[in-house]
């Protein structure tokens, strides 16, 4: 009589143990990750406390946890810092970012377009060409652009760094938009094709909807890739005054200014992280999925 | 017949128009790729300063190499970095993708902190790390200073060996995300029916490892390796700012000596033999990246 009962209050408790422990592990994961989280945000946090102290206070030796007095003096700094402040240098690296958006879009869009849904002789060869530049990295090919870049006289202008840019960001834009454009069914151009619409306006009025998600990827990869890029800017301009941003700040570094002025390096770095961090938060999806389209699908 | 005329017209005009949609895309790529890499081994064989005649110098500038006691010691720096500090980011990725596999609650957010260094430069990123790391104003220091882990000040950047482990560390900080995300991607795409089959068979953690997660993601692994072995391979940013190079040179990789003799000393044409050895080394590189992710296709 009672053998069933206590089998069953057994059984009852041995789940119980188990739901515990499930329990039990996983607000140790929860603990993990938190701790981790922690130690992932602090150089970013840290560098944000240290750059609204006031500007002694983020000099001092040894260093303050925190502020005593909170205070933008720092950022004020750098708006008259260096030869010009960083206000001319936040507005040529945007330049550079936004022409090179603007390129990597339309060349991307196009190219992708003539990829996906034309038969051309060469197309095969000239595809794999785009692709195969992947294999070469940029580093390897500066000294010639350069001395092309002199020679065409666009060294020291925004617009020839973009157009470095641009190129760099070709390879995956077109891989991504081509690959988009894939997706779609061919009967949604079928009908504007009898219907006697030309290829620009079936691209503009009926295609640029439904590849915009690739659009978007191809945008915040080359504007992020570009307004973070280091190597080829600070190869590409001696002139001070068109330096982009992270060259700027790294002038500071160096002391060419006088002291380094760690303070306002680190409202500087501030600065030049937020549109990064903004873009990508807000449009976190399309990042992921250049992510995976561009990096395991290759 | 007139119909197929029309049709044989039609085919072609399709054709000249999907050629001039790529003819923006094709006229940048070689302008800005195909010609520069055709120059690169053009300039290789040449004494080509910015300024000046330049010669045409055979193989000198590859002989040159050899006897260059800098750029045998930044190849050997290279490599030595690269050998340390992937298998850091492989396996702290490992680990993070692991945490943030399943999709519990706030998950999400967890997986974007972790990515989050990944979409800031990694200059500005150095210029963050050498400033933590500074001896006098550096928060290292003051941490460890105060919880008395060290007696005095830690000049990390100062020495060899502590400056390229801080570099790692902040490297590994700044790229971690990308491998977790890439191996996040190969977990989830295991089923999970597999590892019910193996509890039930009475496997641990380890052997599940062993036997079904690593075998089932090894492309994702692979390709994980070689994009981070390739970034290594071509830094320059986190030398060039956190070290300058030092101490005594000892942080000067292949893309800094490239660096430092095309445009700090102009000696452009050496320059280019480097690059392209360089090249040699990223095309085995990608090429092994190809040939290990084509296998199961």
């Amino acid at each position: 009589m009672t053998a069933p009962v206590n089998l069953a209050q057994t059984e009852r408790s041995q789940q119980e143990i188990r739901r515990l422990r499930r329990r039990a592990l996983l607000a140790l994961r929860y603990l993990i990750l938190i701790v981790l989280a922690l130690l992932f945000l602090f150089p970013i946090a840290w560098s944000f406390v240290n750059s609204i102290k006031l500007p002694a206070e983020a000099l001092a030796v040894p260093p303050t946890y925190l502020p005593t007095e909170i205070s933008l003096q720092n950022y004020e700094e750098l708006t008259t810092y260096g030869k010009i402040g960083i206000a001319q240098h936040v507005y040529n690296s945007t330049v550079v970012a936004l022409i090179t958006v603007a390129g990597s879009i339309v060349l991307s869009t196009l190219g992708g377009y003539g990829f996906a849904r034309f038969n051309f002789p060469g197309k095969n060869v000239l595809f794999i060409m785009v692709l195969s530049t992947l294999m070469i990295p940029f580093q390897s090919i500066l000294i010639p652009l350069f001395v092309m870049i002199v020679q065409v006289d666009l060294h020291d202008t925004l617009f020839g760094l973009a157009l470095v840019y641009i190129t760099f960001q070709l390879p995956f834009g077109i891989f991504l938009m081509r690959n988009s454009f894939l997706a779609v069914p061919h009967e949604i151009e079928e009908s504007a094709l009898l219907d006697g619409c030309g290829s620009l306006s079936i691209l503009y009025r009926l295609m640029l909807r439904l590849v915009l998600p690739g659009i978007v990827t191809v945008a915040i990869y080359a504007f992020i890739n570009s307004w973070n890029e280091f190597l080829a800017a600070l190869i590409f301009m001696s002139d001070q005054d068109k330096f982009t941003l992270p060259v700027f700040l790294t002038t500071i570094r160096y002391g060419i200014w006088g002291d380094v002025n760690w303070g306002a390096l680190q409202a500087g770095v501030i600065v030049s992280i937020i549109p990064s961090l903004a873009i990508f938060l807000a449009l976190q999806r399309y990042y992921m999925d250049g992510l995976m389209g561009g990096a395991v699908k290759n | 017949m007139q119909l197929t005329l029309f049709n044989l017209s039609w085919e072609q005009r399709r054709k000249l128009t999907g050629l001039l949609f790529v003819m923006p895309t094709v006229a940048f790529v070689t302008i800005f790729f195909i010609i520069p890499l055709l120059m690169t081994i053009f300039m290789s064989f040449h004494d080509w300063p910015l300024f000046g005649e330049r010669a045409f110098a055979g193989l000198e500038n590859y002989q040159e190499l050899s006897k260059d006691r800098q750029y045998l010691k930044s190849l050997d720096f290279t490599f030595r970095y690269t050998a340390l500090v992937t298998p850091p980011i492989f396996i702290l990725g490992f680990i993070l993708a692991s945490l943030v596999r399943h999709n519990i609650r706030y998950i999400g957010i967890f997986r974007t902190i972790f990515f989050l260094p990944v979409v800031i430069g990694l200059g500005v990123s150095s210029l963050l790390w050498v400033w933590m790391l500074d001896d006098r104003i550096g928060v290292f220091n003051k941490i460890l200073l105060d919880l008395n882990l060290v007696p005095k000040a830690q000049l990390f950047l100062g020495r060899p060996n502590t400056a390229m482990n801080v570099i790692i560390l902040s490297v590994v900080w700044k790229t971690v995300g990308f491998t977790m995300i890439l191996l996040l991607a190969g977990l989830q795409a295991i089923p999970d029916e597999l590892y019910e089959s193996a509890e039930v068979d009475g496997a641990g953690y380890f052997r599940k490892l062993i036997y079904i997660t690593l075998p089932l993601m090894r492309r994702f692994i692979a390709l994980a390796l070689i994009l981070s072995v390739i970034g290594s391979v071509l830094s320059f940013d986190q030398f060039y700012i956190m070290t300058r190079g030092g101490p005594r040179n000892s942080t000067i990789s292949i893309v800094f000596w490239i660096f430092n003799n095309s445009f700090t000393y102009f000696k452009m044409g050496y320059g280019a033999a480097m690059s392209i050895v360089l090249l040699g080394i990223l095309v085995a590189l990608t090429g092994l990246q190809l040939y290990v992710l084509r296998e199961r296709e």
